[in-house]
């Protein structure tokens, strides 16, 4: 009997401790099966991006962030899986394809300050983190924001700043800001935040509902501080089928 | 022993009125058309019934008082709890294209929701069953009950809340259980009694262990869980639910499209939800013009700035906020149209004092009516139509059978709003803007086409679209726009950051400046849509164009098949979006329900078949019993989805619209029924039937060719006299719809009954079918080919009579 009940903790110690090698090499397979579905993806939706492969680094970026860290336990097994997966509290984690393709439309370059609106689960900040100075993210919903800021610290992503509270104002004391990214769609850009975004800087939104991204805003204020906005269907879609 | 007729009318009614509730409680914690699927897919538990009971239908004759007792307590015992773990199940529907789990989870919802109507077909076909020679009178007191029901149900909900009213609900299928024990004399009535009693006691005033589970993805849900949000008052009516959220410590704001170049941001806000859905916001207005400066800043501000408008009619007022516009503009006369009353309550009442007073300020005049009802009733001009941006909810709510009609946006409504439009009038109408274009251009070509109509031969002189990065306003003007005017939109764009996408004469480089798409695309679909080649162009592009019309309402689809594959490739790319949800759903639901009709229809035809091998029967053709009553099924519906329609532009209420047709049908028919029993006691079956579809296929017609004139001969009546004549006219067609059903049910009863459930599981299918199939065809070829169709089944259906068989053994 004792012996059972030694082997059953045995068991059960190495079932919920760290995970085991062989785990992490699966996810890093699994993570560079994704690069290239994205790759493959982004060659396809050409016409509308402008360009035919990603930023290298923003490649880099994501090859280099777990994802499976950032998402649920009863989720982590479709964690490379391209497509957007509920985290709780009724927000999801983004494609990847799209967190690709919004974080290479921001155009960073390493010195940059990024300003996030919308934490949700980390992984879009912990992709900024591979590529900018410094990140900024604000969550408005408080579990979210506090789960994000704990496994952003165990992952030591030191560059990226968290704070729970109202994105609509931006975070001044930190502003102007090189880009700014609001992962939840609004009806309306909040104005502080156009002012925070600095002259030639970028601002990106995806519109959509909570769950898929339907297209993809880009604002852009030139160094006259006139602001302009791109619409971008993210996939290859055009409304025509020929000539008329 | 007597048929229970009273038992059976109770329960039809109380069975009619857990559908609707249903329909009702699934519109808040989903989203309509789901809710649509799914309870057509539980209504299937009719049809079971009927399989079931073709194997055990003789033994449970032989305890018919048990066996009625029994699904009588379980339909009331299942109601309920049925209901309570349905919603528990996190359903999402966007997943299901790659999870398979939703689809199992949505199979186990349908499962659960058609237990509580199992039963009660069980109780009813058993019946019919039983006392087979009375079968018109049973169905009588069937469909008077449900016609009851349905209206009882909806005075139920404005009284107690959806929730409530499903206990209420629960309480009184029980008490089917103690009117069935009463009218069959069972010796044990007073215990059962009793007991009946206190179990509705338990079921009405036990709270339900959670309240409504909203799914999360909802905007209420996700207003909700911002820290600080709270609801501050919730109204019910079988309209809809609303919500008022309020958050002091992270201010709501709702300010579509609101320009970039916009320094302010909206003042405080009140968050208004309508079935879970967003239905905009309750501004604070106090008193100084530049905390709403904002309105100045939203394409709809448009119209304001080309033209004085005095007289300013707004549809779908809402919380306020084109009416605060209005004000903002320094209108004199403003028209605020509002369908909900409790909307309306909720801004001039119980918010009057945050709203500044908004809908009782000098000038604001405040009408409870649908919108296009309201302009056609009248004949008053109006400087300016503006129709809101929100989504009007109004007749999905009503939902019975509607997937997203809107008579607000149909050709002829368009003519009617020009035909209300002042000289030099404009009619403004908002949209969201979506890539590719959808809504937007529909828009435009309605427009086009209502002013063609009008007589109006260069349309293009009398359009002006602009856009900004979220929204898009389309104006229409009575008369052609002048130089200045074009100056002043051009201007108006500019200091806003809005692009032009449309106005006559404008060059190919002024579309795409500020909100840039990959092409011109509003401008360039603008120019072919004007031009020679509108319709290769709307046959080229990949969403449906086609305007809706009066007979084909469904501005709302945008779908088209040859799309649907390059959609469904771009599924790994995000590319699901494109597909617009509703048409696709639809198609889901007659699949799923055509494949398991199939399999229950199928079933018991094997059943009979071995069974007849071993023993003799009536000799009468299962083939015709089938193809009869699937005809007949399907076109009583038909007939009845289709007049809800055409009764909705004479009655104007969705709600109103679908409580009087339905209840007319159903009331008249049950007594078609009742008056048909003549003909059974002659066994005159077949004649009864002829005769039947007779007068069905002459009223049917007459309506078809009459109803549009008399409608508009009388659309200014008032609405009791209007409901009078909607009951007069329905009350005929609907008596000799109530005849086919319970003729051809008796007259089955010669086959040892078995053909019975047969007979009332092809029924069960059929009716969930007919509903599905009732709205594809209308979107396709709209209602007046629904209706000939239900008379064309109708023909058949009496040349398939099954009873000619009987005659010939």
């Amino acid at each position: 009997m004792k012996y059972v009940l030694l082997c059953y903790l045995l068991t059960s110690l190495m079932l919920s401790g760290p995970a085991p090698a062989g785990e992490d090499e699966q996810y890093t397979q699994q993570r560079m099966e994704l690069m290239r579905i994205i790759e493959q993806d982004v060659r396809e939706t050409s016409v509308h991006l402008d360009r035919e492969t990603l930023d290298p680094r923003v490649m880099k970026a994501l090859a280099e962030v777990p994802r499976h860290q950032f998402v649920p336990d009863s989720q982590r097994r479709y964690a490379y899986q391209n497509r957007p997966l509920p985290i709780g509290h009724g927000q999801t984690i983004s494609q990847p394809y799209i967190v690709a393709i919004m974080t290479d439309l921001l155009k960073l370059t390493p010195g940059d300050r990024v300003l996030e609106v919308g934490t949700g689960s980390g992984y879009q900040a912990a992709v900024l983190a591979e590529l900018v100075r410094e990140v900024y993210s604000i969550e408005i919903i408080e579990p979210l924001g506090k789960r994000a800021r704990e496994l952003l610290q165990r992952l030591d992503y030191d560059n990226i700043q968290t704070r729970i509270g109202d994105g609509y104002y931006g975070w001044e004391a930190h502003a102007p800001f090189d880009a700014i990214i609001v992962t939840a769609a609004a009806d309306h850009i909040p104005p502080p935040l156009i002012a925070q975004l600095k002259p030639g800087g970028r601002m990106m939104i995806p519109v959509g509902s909570r769950f898929m991204t339907q297209q993809l805003v880009v604002v852009e204020k030139d160094s006259n501080n006139t602001v302009t906005t791109r619409l971008i269907l993210p996939v290859r879609f055009v409304p025509l089928t020929g000539a008329h | 022993m007597r048929p229970p007729l009273l038992t059976i009318a109770l329960l039809s009614a109380t069975a009619l009125g857990y559908e609707i509730l249903l329909m009702r409680l699934f519109s808040i914690i989903q989203w309509h058309h789901f809710a649509y699927m799914i309870i057509s897919l539980a209504l299937l538990g009719y049809g079971a019934s009927g399989t079931f009971l073709a194997f055990v239908q003789a033994r449970l004759l032989n305890h018919y008082p048990l066996a009625l007792l029994i699904n009588l307590a379980l339909f009331g015992l299942t109601a309920m709890p049925s209901f309570l773990v349905a919603q528990q199940i996190p359903f999402n529907p966007e997943e299901i294209l790659w999870n398979w789990r939703e689809a199992v989870r949505l199979m186990f919802v349908y499962l659960l929701l058609s237990l509580p109507f199992f039963f009660a077909a069980n109780a009813i076909a058993l019946t019919f069953s039983k006392f087979n020679k009375l079968i018109t009178r049973v169905y009588a007191f069937d469909l008077f009950g449900a016609g009851v029901g349905s209206l009882g149900v909806i005075l139920i909900l404005y009284v107690i809340p959806p929730l409530g009213a499903l206990s209420l609900v629960s309480a009184l299928g029980m008490a089917c259980i103690a009117v069935a024990a009463w009218e069959l004399q069972l010796s044990k009535r007073l215990w059962i009694g009793a007991a009946v009693l206190l179990s509705m006691a338990i079921a009405v005033w036990s709270e339900p262990p959670s309240g409504l589970v909203l799914s999360p993805y909802k905007d209420l849900s996700q207003t909700l869980r911002v820290s600080g949000a709270r609801v501050i008052a919730e109204r019910f009516s079988p309209m809809a639910t609303l919500q008022v959220v309020e958050n002091d410590r992270v201010p709501l704001r709702y300010a579509p499209g609101m320009s970039l170049n916009a320094g302010s941001s909206p003042p405080a806000q009140l968050g208004l939800f309508s079935d879970g859905g967003s239905m905009g916001s309750i501004t604070r207005d106090s008193g100084d013009p530049q905390a709403v400066d904002f309105l100045d800043q939203l394409t709809s501000a448009l119209p304001y700035h080309l033209q004085h408008a005095q007289r300013v009619l707004v549809l779908g007022a809402g919380g306020g906020m084109d009416v605060l516009q209005a004000l903002y503009q320094d209108s004199a006369e403003i028209h605020a149209v509002e369908l909900n009353p409790q909307v309306i309550g909720l801004v001039s009442k119980d918010y009057a004092e945050f709203s500044g007073g908004l809908y009782s300020k000098p000038g604001v005049q405040l009408h409870t009516a649908e919108g296009r009802g309201f302009v056609s009733a009248r004949d008053t001009h109006y400087d300016l139509i503006q129709i809101a941006l929100q989504h009007s909810s109004g007749a999905s709510s009503a939902g019975l059978y509607s997937l997203s009609e809107s008579y607000l946006y149909t050709t002829e409504a368009l003519q009617t709003y020009l035909g209300h439009l002042s000289s030099g009038g404009y009619l403004a109408i908002s949209r969201w803007i979506k890539l590719p274009p959808r809504d937007t251009l529909k828009l435009f070509v309605t427009a086009i086409d209502a002013l063609r109509v009008a007589g109006v031969e260069e349309p293009g002189k009398r359009l002006i679209l602009i856009r900004g990065w979220q929204t898009s306003t389309l104006l229409v003007k009575n008369g052609e726009f002048t130089a200045d005017e074009i100056r002043a939109m051009r201007d108006f764009s500019q200091q806003r950051a809005f692009d032009v996408a449309w106005y006559h004469g404008m060059s190919a480089d002024e579309p795409n400046r500020f909100n840039i798409f990959r092409e011109p695309y509003l401008y360039q679909a603008a120019q072919a849509l004007l031009g020679p080649h509108r319709q290769s162009f709307m046959e080229q592009y990949k969403f449906n164009l086609q305007p809706a019309t009066d007979d084909q309402p469904y501005f709302h689809n945008f779908f088209k098949w040859s799309t649907l594959k390059e959609i469904l490739e771009l599924r790994g790319q995000g590319g699901m979006p494109l597909l617009e949800a509703g048409y696709p759903v639809l198609v889901a639901t007659l699949a799923q329900a055509l494949l398991a009709s199939s399999l229950l229809i199928l079933l018991p035809l094997v059943f009979l078949k071995r069974r007849k091998q071993s023993s003799d029967s009536s000799g009468i053709s299962q083939l015709r019993v089938v193809s009869y009553f699937f005809a007949i099924g399907l076109a009583f519906l038909f007939i009845e989805i289709a007049f809800i329609q055409k009764f909705m532009l004479f009655l104007h209420h969705p709600l109103f619209t679908a409580s009087v047709v339905l209840a007319s049908f159903l009331v008249f028919a049950g007594l078609g029924s009742n008056w048909s029993k003549r003909y059974s006691m002659q066994k005159s079956y077949g004649q009864g039937v002829k005769w039947a579809v007779a007068g069905i296929l002459l009223t049917g017609t007459a309506y078809l060719l009459l109803l549009d004139t008399l409608f508009a001969w009388m659309v200014a009546w008032p609405t009791i006299a209007r409901a009078a004549v909607s009951i007069v006219l329905i009350g005929p067609l609907a008596f000799f719809m109530g005849m086919p059903f319970p003729l051809a049910l008796t007259s089955l009863r010669t086959a040892a009954g078995t053909l019975i459930p047969l007979a009332w599981a092809v029924n069960g299918c059929a009716s969930v079918l007919s509903a599905v199939l009732a709205t594809l065809l209308a979107i396709h070829f709209g209602f007046t080919l629904v209706v000939l169709l239900a008379l064309l089944l109708y023909i058949l259906a009496a040349l398939e009579f099954p009873v000619r068989s009987v005659n010939s053994v």
